[in-house]
């Protein structure tokens, strides 16, 4: 099958200040895939993560130039409604941050900021995100319990089913694991091999073996460059760059 | 060597021990003053009972009728008038201030509203007898159609309100940053507007604390005395509006205290109403400090 993009970067530059985080990034993101951007840390990777949604336009001081195309629409374009282009991507933070409200109210919150109000449907929305992200027969008896009373695995896909209900095309995930013990790991992991049936995914990990475990398209970031990127098993076998085959036989980090 | 060594363990003792002392001394004077005040009291309280003190409007000293009730409703009057200008305002500005405003603006409005509060309250007295009453005796009350002298529970309101500002600003302000950014960014990256996320994330979450630092305003605003005395009226009876003057507890015991004593009774029961706000003073303290420590709690 011909591989879709669906997010395509184009001389993307990021300025913080007087410093240069991002370098002139160009790169393809395909459709239905799992994409990991690796890199030691404060390579940019979480930068780029965030000008995909917008959410380094909330941080001040920052400057942007260059273009992220998502479904060939430039999402950066200062005419676009930002409100609109984050409700096409879910995102999943390094630790969860469940809304200070119900379980319920949590998955809920998205569809009804963007103007669902009837129960059923709500209900029924509710029931269907929490299947998908597999934390239903967990709490299916206490949607009304305040979201804070879940373990740190449950509340992280309790957001993910959250970043579903506003039906995303795209998932972004932080390092989604990195506050979770293995067990509750392995459990996104699984989640995220689910969706990739329907959901473009993108995570960021410093984990090298969590991107070999999940990944089918690579992106190496080093200080804010473009290193190489390419399908998981190119990389992870036969590196064109010195740099790359460096970081993944964890001489640099 | 070993006497050297004793010697300065003993200075260190000497030193902690000490500064124990002066630091018990301060913590005490709350509990000395309230005793103290209880003591002097006790006259009154033994020759009238507590009910007919605290709930009659009569006010004749001279004929041995000590009712307190106006004074306590025009302390709540004044007290209700300036919560209810000033928390609207100061929650827009922390609101403002923590989500919207540049970080620039944010560092240069702190220092400034801070000012507010370190303003003598006499200035504001003056402001508000130069300012305030002839504005509400001139324009206010013909608007409506009556007639007021402009020394009014309104005038005492809106001072007061503007000498809450600071507490009210600070502490909230303080309570909003200190909500995490991730939970602002969960709440955008699913498409949520700035003023969405405020009311439905930010807000709930910072709300008890929000109330704590209300509650703080507040018990501010009970003792404040020199700044209402000026504008207030000082008339000793139950108002019936805003724009009537009134007299509330503190502007009471500044105005007479010292002054007729001759009166017997009296000097008892200026301390009972010292006592009064007191307590009132401090039951609303400790209520806000516990909600602020849990809050500080849960949020983290």
């Amino acid at each position: 099958m011909e591989d879709r993009t669906h997010i395509r970067v184009q001389n993307l530059n990021v300025f913080y200040r007087q410093q240069q985080i991002l370098k002139d990034i160009t790169l393809n993101i395909p459709d239905r895939k799992i994409t990991a951007i690796i890199g030691p840390s404060g390579c940019g990777k979480t930068t780029l993560l965030k000008s995909f949604n917008r959410l380094v336009d909330s941080i001040e001081g920052v400057r942007i130039s260059g273009q992220v195309l998502v479904d060939d629409e430039n999402i950066l374009d200062p005419r676009n409604e930002v409100t609109h282009i984050r409700k096409k991507m879910g995102l999943l933070l390094q630790k969860p941050y469940p809304l200070p409200m119900s379980i319920y109210d949590n998955v809920a919150y998205g569809p009804r900021i963007h103007g669902i109000k009837e129960k059923k449907r709500l209900d029924e929305m509710v029931e269907r995100y929490l299947k998908k992200a597999s934390l239903w027969p967990e709490v299916r008896e206490r949607l009304r319990q305040p979201a804070s009373m879940l373990s740190v695995g449950q509340q992280q896909r309790l957001c993910l089913a959250r970043g579903l209900a506003v039906e995303p095309e795209i998932i972004l995930g932080d390092e989604p694991t990195s506050a979770l013990d293995p067990q509750s790991s392995q459990r996104i992991e699984q989640t995220f091999f689910e969706l990739k049936q329907d959901y473009t995914i993108v995570i960021v990990t410093h984990i090298l073996r969590q991107a070999r475990r999940m990944a089918d398209y690579v992106i190496f970031l080093y200080l804010g460059e473009l290193i190489e990127q390419g399908p998981a098993a190119e990389i992870f076998e036969n590196p064109r760059q010195e740099l790359t085959r460096e970081y993944i036989k964890g001489l640099i980090s | 060597m070993a006497n050297l060594l004793s010697r300065r363990r003993i200075k260190d003792i000497l030193a902690s021990k000490a500064m124990l002392l002066l630091t018990v001394t301060a913590v005490s004077i709350i509990f000395v003053m309230v005793v103290g005040l209880y003591l002097r009291s006790r006259p009154i309280l033994a020759s009238h009972s507590l009910t007919q003190l605290l709930f009659s409007s009569r006010w004749r000293p001279s004929q041995d009728e000590f009712g307190f009730l106006a004074f306590i409703l025009g302390t709540l009057w004044v007290t209700g008038v300036a919560v209810l200008i000033a928390v609207p305002l100061c929650l827009l500005s922390a609101i403002y201030l923590s989500e919207y405003a540049h970080s620039r603006i944010r560092e240069w409005s702190k220092p400034l509203i801070d000012i507010l509060a370190g303003i003598p309250s006499v200035v504001y007295g003056v402001w508000g007898i130069l300012v305030i009453v002839p504005l509400i005796k001139d324009y206010i009350a013909p608007f409506f159609g009556t007639f007021s002298t402009g020394y009014s529970i309104l005038a005492g309101g809106i001072v007061l309100a503007v000498m809450i500002f600071p507490v009210i600003i600070h502490v909230a302000l303080e309570i909003l940053r200190a909500v995490p950014l991730e939970v602002r960014e969960a709440s955008w990256a699913l498409g949520a507007t700035r003023w969405q996320t405020i009311k439905h994330v930010v807000m709930r979450k910072a709300m008890p604390g929000v109330a704590a630092a209300i509650v703080l305003g507040i018990s501010r605003a009970f003792g404040e005395t020199m700044a209402v005395l000026m504008v207030v009226g000082n008339v000793p009876r139950i108002p019936g509006s805003v724009l009537d003057p009134a007299y509330p507890l503190p502007a009471l015991i500044a105005n007479n205290y010292g002054e007729m004593l001759s009166i017997p009774l009296y000097d008892s029961a200026l301390m009972l109403a010292s006592l009064v706000l007191l307590l009132v003073i401090v039951i609303f303290n400790v209520l806000s400090r516990v909600i602020l420590v849990r809050v500080k709690r849960s949020i983290r």
